[in-house]
């Protein structure tokens, strides 16, 4: 089934034999599904269609998976948005979820949510918040608006230090300005077609706090010390790929983090883990079973076509799930998606 | 190769903690059987109680309840400010212990002094 997949890079081959390596060590992933009855892990049908349209950012964030910044060259052609969109046709496919970088920054970005709105599906947009902030990015608020696009914003903790730790200088500031846009326009309220969530990651080599109670918590502090609002918060476990790998490794941590994300398995949250119902597309239009595995080279497998050209429901909706290592960075304590915590 | 240094206090060590039960293996049982559940949500959260505990874990300077109380408190969302707080009441209230004594001096200086 290897004829069209493509050849890891040398990083994401580098990546793949780091975490191979701690394997040796530890209980494998698959041996954890097994014990709980999950193995093999297969989707129970795809919903989401989550498409990663590069890697250009604005930011460069410290545990982003993608290693995303702006100098990335990797940007999503419109030959596979179109792809994406006759996928997209599918019924059962609900939600097209577009995820980067920065993926208001490609050039093709508010024609595909046009397109794909058109088409009836509910449409996320997982926003840094700063990017509403740059030079001829102005509309970018009232855009969304206009769709009703769902908005999911990276906010690390309700304060400077430890989101300026994180995601870089002044990020802070310039995110309190960018939710205060989107309120301004009626996000975050109490509108249910104007939603605004809040995706927290912890700022450091731990796992992320309850999900429960933390949300009242920082509302009653963003609205007292900043004056904004939104509605959910999500709590998205760090996944030791990408440039969060490297600074892993530089801190002597890796070992211990990996130690902890497995030692916290959950059952409860394996067999709720977000990759059983979406399908996710890189900037070239290969398909995975999440966005860890693409940025791992991991493509589908096990008799799915690995390409969005060759999509084909019956293969897809139903495929095994690729799995390895990083894996119990999902499946650690409450659970981890992108649509928060699993249990 | 790096010469051994013996220590008393080594962070690999923390994860033999429950090795001291090895022996009385009741009184271990029993101990575990407050501290768990006391730490869990009750009338203070788990939150409070963790800043309680590395407020103590300071004042009783030790090292393997000061890292893991700092852990369970990043992964219950505590903010670095509110964790250094609680270690300066802690402190604060070392001060105060220790001023405290003043009144036992006082006093003996009131019954000896003119």
């Amino acid at each position: 089934m290897s004829d069209n997949r493509p050849q890891p890079t040398r990083s994401e081959a580098r990546q793949q034999e780091v975490l191979q390596a701690l394997e040796q060590a530890r209980p494998s992933f698959e041996s954890r599904l097994q014990g709980a009855g999950l193995h093999p892990l297969k989707a129970t049908g795809i919903t989401i269609l989550q498409l990663n349209v590069g890697r250009v950012c604005n930011q460069t964030c410290r545990h982003c998976h993608v290693s995303a910044g702006p100098g990335r060259p990797e940007d999503m052609p419109r030959e596979v948005f179109e792809q994406a969109l006759r996928v997209a046709r599918d019924p059962r496919i609900g939600t097209v979820d577009i995820t980067g970088g920065a993926p208001e920054l490609n050039a093709h970005f508010r024609w595909f949510v046009a397109e794909a709105r058109a088409l009836g599906k509910h449409v996320i947009d997982r926003c840094n918040l700063t990017v509403t902030q740059e030079e001829g990015q102005e509309d970018l608020v009232a855009f969304l608006k206009e769709h009703k696009v769902e908005v999911v914003a990276s906010l690390p903790a309700p304060d400077k230090a430890r989101t300026d730790a994180q995601r870089g200088e002044a990020v802070f500031d310039r995110s309190i300005l960018a939710l205060r846009d989107f309120n301004a326009a009626g996000y975050g309220l109490d509108d249910p077609e104007l939603p605004l969530h809040l995706v927290t990651n912890p700022v450091g080599a731990f796992l992320p706090a309850e999900q429960a109670g933390l949300r009242e918590r920082w509302q009653e502090q963003l609205l007292r010390e900043h004056g904004v609002r939104f509605n959910e918060l999500y709590t998205i476990t760090n996944m030791p790929i990408g440039r969060y790998l490297h600074w892993l490794e530089a801190k002597g941590q890796l070992e211990p983090y990996v130690d902890r994300l497995a030692g916290a398995f959950n059952p409860v949250a394996a067999e709720r883990v977000m990759c059983r119902n979406t399908l996710s597309v890189d900037w070239r239009g290969y398909l995975y079973d999440c966005d860890f595995n693409q940025m791992l080279g991991m493509t589908v497998d096990h008799g799915a076509p690995p390409h969005i050209r060759d999509y084909d429901p019956d293969r897809h909706h139903g495929r095994e799930i690729v799995t390895a290592m990083h894996c119990y960075g999902c499946t650690a304590g409450g659970g981890s998606s992108c649509g928060g915590a699993l249990e | 190769m790096a010469e051994h240094k013996e220590t008393y206090y080594a962070a690999e060590d923390l994860a033999k903690f429950e090795q001291v039960g090895r022996s009385a293996p009741e009184a271990w049982k029993a101990f575990m059987k407050y501290y768990g559940p006391l730490m869990q949500d009750g009338h203070l959260s788990k939150r409070e109680k963790a800043l309680i505990a590395l407020a103590v874990s300071h004042g009783e300077k030790c090292p393997y309840c000061i890292d893991s109380y700092t852990r369970a408190g990043l992964e219950l969302g505590l903010s670095p400010d509110e964790m250094a707080e609680a270690v300066h009441v802690a402190a604060a209230m070392r001060a105060g212990i220790t001023l405290a004594q003043g009144i036992v001096m006082n006093n003996t200086l009131d019954k000896l002094s003119f």
